[in-house]
């Protein structure tokens, strides 16, 4: 045992000896360490080892596909890492070196490199004799530029071209289908529940296409002048897209609660927006500041349900111009 | 070895006095401190998920029929971007736990930079020499909210389409222009050109992240240049002095064990907390909607806006000046941003301090501040709180026409009151304390005696 020792001390001796490392001078330490703390290294080896077991778990899980993979997979992953942070964590608050150090505050200014700065800018132009005009030159030739630059950003779309908002597939008798394309007939539309219908043939993806339509009692209905044949046997159409924001009216409020709830009234789910479909779609409710724009029906021979002509305004959110004029096809 | 690569690296960079530099950057310790690097591993745990998703996802509105392992939705017809997450979540081996993650990541993201904005707020952390750093993580937050809508209205589920909906016409209600900037935007009136679908996700993907991380740069550059403020020390001057403990080694374990724990928690999120199940929602057509649409929570001060304000368009000569939606979807938020960047400049004018601060104000030392403070963030806590009175309505009755009016009073008068009592408060812990070192000092003098 002691003749081990003996020849291990020797070897590492030569081997300082090699290196050199008796020449090396003693420098000044920088960091103030502590000693150890076995128990603590302990610790923080053991967490590691369980992060790396946590971390093969999840390579097994994965590669045997278990049945709640996901949530295995996030098991182990997760706590492999939780596992490391708290070794780490754990590391830092027992015996890895914490010195408080104090150090200033770096300068809130270099007074002499600002004036350099602005030295150095204003000799190098004093020699030029015509300084006005080449800085207005500069300028022109950078704004010019820049504009040519923005202008390739017009082709993302249309722009200046305002009229696709004022589309609308709907025109007199066209008739009103169902999400399967089957025409609605006027004696399907039940009262106290709403129907979701389309152009027949035209595409469905754009926002004047869909409409909602209800049955409401004839008696109850109080249209504005001009649309008193808009709605036959008490059938209206209204477009489904709120006039606020433009998500889909999903919700028809039916009057359950006479005294609270006055009436039937169509309520988009996104904010709120209140319309009543007695009266023309005005907005009782909700932050929508245009009225439901209305379609004229049309109940034809066959009792099936058709559009008696385009919605009394365009469908939508507002913008601009959108009180200008009625949507066309 | 160690010595080697050191000397390598040094002759062919020159950085090693930077490195020791860096090394010895000193870090004062507070646990307010560390919201900020909660915000930046969040950060890290995004861009590494949402690299791996974007081997997934077909930015595609083209349309697809379903044929995968999810029973409910086979046979229906999509957009491949929908199809393809469908495909992520059920058909891809850790998709999900990937994608939830991301998902609770974003959530994490921005809750952690809000909470780190409120610190910085409270304690007067953007006073000079400061100020760029504070504007430039201001931008940051405006930035990351894009960012997250972005996110989630790609997917093209029911819920992602609603809220494109609405941001559609927040973009229209925009006074003059709104109509030509969406059309720029979307390239057709609502839902858009196909084009579109490649705008939002190079958006998403590349545009907005290098602003992000560019913005992250500039931010932490400008942090370790004026050096980190710390609340007062006890012996020293700590207008000149900054104390705390070294980047290495001290800092480094506690800093990396944050951000490990950081991904540790999301990953647990994501691996056992369900977020956003598109697979519920179904695909999105503009004809269709569901009640209880909610966004993700970083989104509700701007629906609870956006709902709150009554039914009107400023309409002049039959011309819509100003659609109802740009009230609460472009101006609200507009004015929290100039607000919060304006601060800094308005406390100056208002208290005519322009020197340098290093040394952190407790709330209480700046009641002023603490109070409107306060009541500016129970402003927006307020109508925050407006966006989910549907659901309060569903699950406690309360009828929401009665809850809005409640709301469209209380956003006014809570602020101030709240805003009054902070500062009453703040005046009153100072004076406590004036009195208690009074007291001592008395007791002191009487002992000398």
């Amino acid at each position: 045992m002691r003749t081990r020792a003996k020849l291990k001390f020797a070897l590492l001796a030569a081997l300082g000896f090699l290196r050199g490392a008796g020449r090396r001078r003693k420098r000044e330490p920088i960091v103030e360490a502590e000693g150890g703390d076995p128990r603590a290294e302990l610790v923080v080896a053991l967490l590691l080892l369980a992060a790396a077991a946590c971390a093969l778990m999840f390579v097994v899980v994965y590669a045997l596909d278990w049945p709640k993979l996901t949530q295995w997979l996030g098991l182990c992953l997760g706590a492999c890492l939780l596992l490391i942070a708290a070794a780490l964590i754990y590391a830092g608050e027992s015996f890895v070196p914490t010195e408080q150090l104090e150090e200033d505050y770096p300068p809130l200014e270099h007074p002499e490199e600002q004036l350099e700065i602005a030295q150095i800018g204003s000799e190098s132009v004093r020699g030029f004799s015509r300084r006005r005009l080449l800085l207005g030159a500069a300028g022109a030739a950078g704004a010019a530029l820049g504009a040519a630059l923005v202008v390739p950003a017009a082709s993302l779309g249309p722009f200046l071209d305002t009229e696709s908002f004022y589309y609308s597939p709907w025109r007199r008798d066209r008739r009103l289908v169902d999400e399967d394309g089957k025409p609605y007939r006027a004696a399907e539309i039940e009262y106290e529940t709403f129907y979701t219908a389309f152009p027949e043939g035209a595409y469905r993806e754009e926002l004047a296409a869909p409409l909602v339509v209800v049955r409401i009692n004839p008696a109850e209905l109080d249209l504005p002048p001009g649309r008193q044949n808009w709605a036959p046997e008490g059938i209206l159409a209204y477009s489904k897209i709120c006039t606020h924001a433009g998500c889909a009216i999903a919700l028809y409020r039916k009057p359950r609660f006479p005294q609270a709830e006055p009436g039937p009234a169509l309520v988009c789910p996104c904010h709120y927006s209140t319309f009543n479909p007695a009266d023309g779609g005005t907005v009782i409710f909700g932050p929508a500041g245009r009225d439901l724009p209305q379609l004229p029906l049309l109940v034809d021979s066959a009792g099936e349900l058709r559009a008696g002509g385009d919605f009394s305004g365009p469908v939508g959110p507002s913008f601009w111009g959108v009180r200008t004029r009625r949507p066309t096809a | 070895m160690i010595r080697r690569t050191i000397r390598f690296l040094d002759q062919r960079s020159g950085s090693a006095p930077l490195l020791k530099k860096a090394l010895r950057y000193v870090f004062p310790d507070h646990w307010s401190f560390l919201l900020g690097e909660v915000a930046l591993y969040a950060f890290v745990v995004l861009v590494a998920t949402g690299v791996y998703l974007t081997f997934f996802f077909e930015p595609s509105t083209a349309k697809t029929v379903y044929h995968g392992s999810y029973a409910p939705l086979r046979g229906m017809e999509m957009s491949r971007a929908y199809a393809s997450v469908v495909h992520l979540s059920f058909d891809v081996k850790a998709g999900l736990l990937i994608r939830q993650t991301h998902h609770w990541a974003a959530d994490v993201f921005v809750a952690a930079i809000v909470l780190h904005l409120i610190r910085v707020f409270f304690t007067g952390a953007y006073r000079k020499p400061r100020e760029l750093t504070y504007l430039i993580g201001v931008a940051m937050l405006f930035a990351v909210l894009l960012e997250g809508y972005l996110g989630y209205s790609l997917i093209d589920d029911l819920l992602s389409g609603m809220g494109l909906a609405i941001g559609y016409g927040v973009a229209l209600s925009i006074p003059f222009v709104g109509a030509n900037l969406a059309l720029l935007i979307w390239g057709h009136p609502f839902p858009g050109d196909p084009a579109f679908w490649s705008r939002m996700y190079i958006g998403h993907v590349l545009i907005l992240p290098l602003l992000i991380g560019g913005l992250l740069s500039a931010h932490l550059a400008l942090v370790s240049s004026r050096h980190h403020t710390q609340f007062k020390p006890k012996r020293i001057d700590g207008e000149r002095k900054v104390t705390g403990i070294p980047t290495f080694p001290g800092q480094l374990p506690r800093s990396l064990g944050l951000m490990i724990a950081v991904a540790g928690v999301l990953v647990l999120l994501g691996g056992l907390v369900q977020i956003n199940p598109i697979w519920l929602w179904g695909p999105y057509h503009v004809y269709d909607g569901t009640n209880g649409a909610q966004p993700d929570w970083y989104l509700g001060w701007l629906i609870g806006a956006l709902r709150l304000v009554p039914h009107f368009d400023v309409v002049v000569w039959n011309r819509t000046l100003v659609p109802n939606p740009f009230w609460g979807g472009i101006l609200f938020p507009l004015v929290v941003m100039a607000t919060l960047m304006a601060w800094p400049w308005l406390e100056r004018r208002a208290t005519g301090d322009r020197r340098a601060h290093n040394v952190l104000d407790r709330p209480r030392d700046a009641p002023v501040r603490t109070g409107v403070g306060a009541g500016f963030l129970t402003w927006v806590a307020m109508i925050f709180m407006a966006g989910s009175a549907d659901r309060v309505l569903v699950f406690l009755g309360i009828s929401y026409v009665s809850q809005l009016w409640f709301y469209r009073v209380a956003v006014w008068i809570a602020p101030i009151a709240v805003g009054v009592v902070a500062w009453r408060l703040c005046l009153g812990l100072k004076g406590m304390e004036e009195v208690q070192a009074e007291q001592e000092a008395a007791v002191r003098s009487a002992r000398l005696e």
